[in-house]
């Protein structure tokens, strides 16, 4: 195929060199401590195997609605929980499980913001001890007054000036805003080479959202990092991302190029989670929709999963073969691929034909 | 001030020596910390100076606390400030010299209270498992122990010493403190503040005592004052009751003589007044502190103290 859309052409070259971290065939299942020992023991199907890289200098978005296993990914990438099976790798070695001196060495490249900054910093200690650590732990700063002049200059780089003032600084002080900025300096702090953000604008107020957006963006740019971002808010994974991958219930059901995937979603769930986002051009005058909901419900008990593809309950083209079994990745070119069974005739794939489709 | 650019500030603190600008730091902080509010300060002030009592008030005493005179029972005077006792020693020297067995004592047993209360307590919530099992089980046992009975009864089998006392008391009084702290160790090991110190890098015995124990700090101190009065009260109780080792001075003893000479029957109030009064007081200092605790230790509280102040003495 020929490029006819420049912003597709833009977004589709090949990604530069060798991934950075990927992770292939992840899968996460918590037990669940039952009360009766006579049955048969459960767990949480929290993610099956799911497949990414992320490449220096760009970011990968993680779309899906709350339960749909985004966190999990996440908190296995940043080794806060061990898969239950699939491999990471770090530049294309395997990581070890476990924990101690290897464990320490692998988050000196790979570090986590977390989504609440009301949360993820200690209440008892201020800005400084909270940025002078991490420089200290990994031997950034030999001593007190160097970390001291490395946690105002990255005060600087996220933006709270004046820098000396917010030093000496309790988190009930600052707004979210600041906060987590000071959680991105901690972060920062460590010289990461991926960064893993966990819906960092979550929790914070509309009107700042954006500064952090792009203060991510500019770290991401200066300091080549390759980045995770999570989030349930599909118009800022295409603001932000030159990749998505969207997620249902713990399976990724469709990736590519964020412009693409937003503007020709394949998946049905992708369809439905862009025809959710609220539009202007969708509304008539009197400001009620025009369009209609393509489906509707709730994400399933990931305790029982459904079988085969977990969309299938909601889903408007949902055929038998659904319920049997997941269906493999098709490619759809130009990086955008999807698991499901509408797009797979075709595709080399997957040899078994689609019965009474 | 504070708030001066650091450039110049960060000069200030090289050229000066570095011990002795963090001594400056650390009185003025104490200092600001201390004068918190009314009750912090009139609490650290009594028990402040019950301290001083304790470590320099020997030096002062002239007369021989545990001599024999003549002069039996005699009101206070000149030559004796609070009158003498039964065997004529004097009264002031001896709760000049009481003081440090009270007051040391108690310390001591609050301070192996706090030691076992904030390990066992901290080790058992953040591990959890096995380790929580075992030192649940052995705090459980701990803390059925009656505390009083067994004092009693060691101090028969022993020797008849404070030490035995407060050791006792301290013994049984751990696991109350160790049990408050595991739950709070257990609520706070999941709180994603831990889980994003351990992903900076931390290790497992910075977090849980760096992290997670400045949490707690109004928890352990509350235990430590509770603690201290309780084996203040203790040791004096079984004093008073005769289980004390008589060769010794402290304010149990001297209560117990006050007693056993009936103090009382004969109006000597300057034999049995001055210890009891010592005993009150310094336990309602050590409660005065208890009581402003919290706001030494949250700076979220510490910071509210520290404006409010200023608003009363505007409006005053």
């Amino acid at each position: 195929m020929t490029s006819t859309d420049l912003t597709i052409s833009n977004q589709t070259d090949a990604p530069p060199g060798e991934p950075i971290l990927a992770g292939a065939h992840l899968r996460k299942l918590f037990p669940i401590q039952g009360g009766n020992p006579l049955k048969p023991a459960q767990s949480v199907h929290a993610v099956e195997d799911a497949t990414f890289a992320l490449y220096p200098g760009r970011a990968l978005a993680l779309v899906g609605e709350s339960g749909s296993g985004k966190t999990t990914v996440a908190r296995m990438l940043a080794r806060i929980y061990d898969p239950t099976s699939g491999v990471i790798r770090f530049q294309g070695q395997p990581v070890k499980l476990g924990g101690g001196r290897a464990l320490r060495e692998y988050r000196r490249h790979v570090q986590l913001i977390f989504q609440d900054p009301f949360a993820s910093l200690n209440p008892v200690h201020d800005v400084r001890y909270h940025l002078t650590r991490p420089l200290l732990v990994y031997g950034h700063a030999r001593n007190a007054r160097e970390a001291d002049a490395q946690a105002l200059a990255l005060l600087q780089r996220v933006n709270l000036m004046p820098a000396e003032q917010f030093l000496a600084k309790f988190p009930h002080q600052l707004s979210g805003g600041q906060r987590q900025r000071v959680a991105i300096a901690r972060v920062l702090a460590v010289r990461p080479q991926v960064l893993l953000a966990d819906e960092p604008v979550s929790m914070l107020d509309v009107s700042i959202r954006l500064d952090i957006l792009n203060l991510l963006q500019r770290l991401k740019v200066e300091d080549h990092l390759a980045l995770l971002f999570i989030t349930h808010d599909i118009a800022s994974a295409r603001y932000f991302a030159e990749e998505s991958v969207v997620m249902y219930a713990g399976q990724m059901v469709e990736g590519g190029p964020s412009d693409t995937i937003i503007q020709t979603p394949k998946h049905p769930y992708s369809q439905l989670l862009i025809a959710a986002a609220p539009d202007p051009a969708r509304l008539d005058e009197n400001g009620k929709r025009t369009d209609t909901l393509p489906a509707r419900g709730e994400i399933p008990s990931l305790v029982q999963p459904p079988t085969g593809c977990r969309f299938h309950p909601r889903c408007p083209h949902a055929m038998p073969v659904c319920r049997e079994r997941f269906p493999t990745r098709t490619d759809l070119g130009r990086g955008h691929w999807t698991h499901c069974f509408l797009y797979s005739d075709n595709a080399q794939t997957e040899p078994a034909p689609v019965a009474g489709g | 001030m504070r708030q001066s650019p650091a450039s110049p500030a960060t000069f200030d603190r090289a050229a000066q020596p570095a011990w002795s600008a963090r001594l400056g730091a650390l009185l003025r902080r104490s200092w600001s910390l201390v004068t918190l509010n009314r009750k912090v300060m009139l609490g650290s002030g009594i028990v402040g100076f019950f301290i001083l009592v304790a470590i320099f008030g020997p030096l002062f005493v002239t007369q021989d606390p545990l001599k024999y005179t003549y002069d039996l029972v005699a009101p206070p005077s000149p030559a004796h400030l609070l009158g003498t006792n039964q065997g004529g020693q004097d009264v002031f020297s001896q709760l000049v010299v009481g003081t440090r067995s009270s007051l040391g004592w108690s310390f001591v047993a609050g301070l192996i209270v706090m030691a076992i209360s904030v390990t066992i307590g901290l080790v058992s919530g953040y591990f959890g498992g096995f380790i929580d099992d075992v030192f649940s089980v052995i705090t459980n046992v701990f803390l059925v122990i009656p505390s009083l009975p067994l004092a009693i009864v060691a101090v028969q089998y022993f020797n008849r010493s404070t030490f035995t006392v407060a050791l006792v008391v301290a013994l049984t009084n751990w696991p109350w403190g160790a049990r408050v702290l595991r739950a709070q160790t257990l609520s706070m090991r999941s709180r994603e503040f831990i889980t994003a110190a351990k992903a900076s890098g931390e290790r497992t015995w910075r977090i849980i005592f760096f992290e997670i124990f400045p949490n707690q700090i109004s928890i352990v101190a509350a235990s430590f004052i509770t603690t201290t009065i309780q084996v203040l009260l203790a040791v004096a109780g079984l004093e008073f009751l005769g289980f004390g080792d008589q060769a010794t001075i402290s304010w149990g003893i001297m209560l117990n003589s006050a007693y056993t000479g009936s103090a009382l029957f004969q109006g000597a109030w300057w034999w049995f007044a001055p210890p009891g009064i010592c005993i009150a007081l310094l336990g309602s200092g050590l409660a005065l502190l208890n009581f402003g605790i919290d706001e030494i230790a949250d700076p979220r509280l510490r910071l509210k103290a520290r404006r409010a102040p200023r608003g009363k003495a505007a409006t005053a």
